[in-house]
């Protein structure tokens, strides 16, 4: 028999009517709100709806550079993000899904000793809470990746490099489609096409959403929205600290296999990894001004092509294929924003920036916790809103600004 | 090209001449509480739509003014000089 006739036409996810109350609704559904989602069903919570205005990883879960690490600066997030990389590394058994991981190191360049520095703070803070990181120079630069140019060429030439082992890719949509197909198992409903345009609060407590396909009672709703949170925590009465920038990247076409390891320069803004499809997948910075566009600007493409032949410049013929943007929603610590919020059975897993996608298992596991039992796990209560006014923020940014 | 801002001094010029200055907020005075200085210094409403925003003429006259921007398009609707605004924006 020809092997078409096997295949199937299956779906990952079902379709349903839209019910009049759920247990807990989750307002985006990207890899957070999925990964919400399936832990909860792990957990016993089952009448829970996913609502996605667009369609399921159409915002940042499908437009990231796909790049986990755990290497940060502040004990706090390296012990989450250590925690999240953990996680990565059975999340294909778990979720009986082929993610394409690869865990092929990542180089965060230093140009400076002032970078220098800060790579050694990051390479000591990591090796305390036991993640693999150390500070490398040249001669070991060149045998991991010898496409770099390490000559005195460069108007900033690389003095030397955080080098962390464990860092390294995992397929964005498989995650994504990992996650929605496994909760949908479980018995949570996706609902693609589902808009939230308003959100029923009464006497502080959390009443009920409603959407372009009806109202709905729920005692529990999350917001998982990362660029759209101003807007969906708007309609629940609570403002957030948050700005949304949008961060461009683009692909070239397809290579042989030549880069194995992730590169990273905060002086340049730019990281580059090579997919399995031998895509080179370049990303760059936020914009310096806050916008809601995902479209993508010549002028980003020019400095970025430009920054990424400077580091490897064998990609100086390579032809770019394909450019987009997606939103951050950025904190002023670079901190995420994690648990309750003043609004009693409103939730918040915000503030991701440009490190979302790295965070997506552990935010599903200790969002699920603290749904399920009300009780906020150690691992982010670092990351509460009230920081902001207990002045206790945590200062990401010497690892999270640019580095991805 | 990403977009044209006409700044009130010199006339319409890429934005990439411009640096962005942020929401405008409105100030803590001193006799703010804390939760009001933290709302001045961390919290924005960060709107999808038409804002109000400081933007810095950085590669031409080096002033700073104020512009109507559509967040959701990068249109900018006007620009005018922070005297030129009403109580309210």
């Amino acid at each position: 028999m020809h092997p078409i006739r096997y295949f199937k036409p299956w779906k990952m996810w079902r379709r349903h009517d839209l019910k009049k109350a759920y247990d807990v609704v989750i307002v985006g559904g990207g890899a957070h709100g999925l990964a919400v989602a399936y832990e909860l069903a792990k957990r016993g919570v089952r009448n829970v709806a996913v609502l996605e205005k667009n369609y399921i990883g159409a915002g940042g879960s499908g437009r990231n550079t796909t790049i986990i690490r755990a290497n940060y600066r502040t004990p706090e997030g390296v012990a989450f993000y250590k925690e999240s990389l953990r996680l990565y590394e059975h999340l294909a058994q778990e979720l009986d899904y082929n993610l394409l991981f690869s865990q092929q190191g990542h180089l965060t360049l230093a140009h400076a000793e002032r970078a220098l520095i800060t790579a050694q703070e990051r390479a000591e803070v990591n090796r305390l809470l036991g993640v693999d990181s150390r500070v490398i120079y040249p001669d070991e630069i060149a045998k991991l990746c010898p496409v770099l140019d390490l000559s005195d060429r460069p108007d900033f030439p690389i003095m030397g490099a955080l080098y962390h082992p464990p860092g390294g890719v995992i397929r964005h949509d498989a995650v994504v489609w990992a996650y929605a197909r496994q909760a949908d198992r479980l018995g949570i409903e996706i609902h693609q096409d589902t808009e939230v345009t308003g959100i029923d609060v009464e006497n502080g407590r959390i009443k009920g959403v409603r959407t372009n396909r009806g109202d709905i009672a729920a005692p529990v709703v999350l917001s998982a929205v990362a660029g759209w949170t101003s807007e969906i925590a708007r309609m629940a009465g609570v403002r957030v600290p948050i700005v949304t920038h949008p961060l461009q990247a683009f692909v070239t076409e397809p290579l042989k296999p030549f880069l194995h390891v992730i590169l990273v320069s905060a002086t340049l803004h730019i990281y580059i990894s090579q997919t399995d499809r031998g895509e080179v997948l370049i990303g760059s910075e936020i914009e310096p001004y806050t916008s809601y566009s995902q479209s993508s600007t010549l002028n980003f493409l020019e400095v970025t092509a430009h920054h990424a032949v400077e580091l490897v410049p064998i990609l100086g013929r390579v032809r770019m294929m394909r450019a987009w943007g997606g939103l951050c929603d950025v904190t002023p610590d670079y901190s995420p924003i994690m648990g309750e919020t003043p609004v009693e059975g409103f939730y918040l897993d915000a503030g991701w920036g440009t490190y979302g996608f790295k965070a997506t298992p552990i935010c599903g596991v200790t969002m699920a916790d603290l749904i399920v039992s009300g009780q906020v796990p150690e691992l982010i209560k670092p990351f509460a809103l009230s920081r902001f006014w207990d002045r206790e923020l945590v200062s990401e940014i010497a690892a999270a600004a640019v580095s991805h | 090209m990403t977009f044209v801002i006409a700044c009130p001094n010199c006339g319409p010029r890429e934005a990439l001449e411009f640096s962005f200055g942020g929401e405008t907020t409105r100030r803590a005075g001193p006799e703010a509480s804390e939760q009001e200085l933290a709302g001045y210094l961390f919290f924005r409403d960060n709107v999808m739509g038409r804002q109000i925003e400081w933007w810095l003429h950085r590669d031409g006259c080096r002033k700073w003014f104020l512009a109507e921007r559509n967040t959701m398009t990068n249109q900018i609707e006007r620009t005018f000089w922070p005297h030129e605004r009403g109580r309210t924006a």
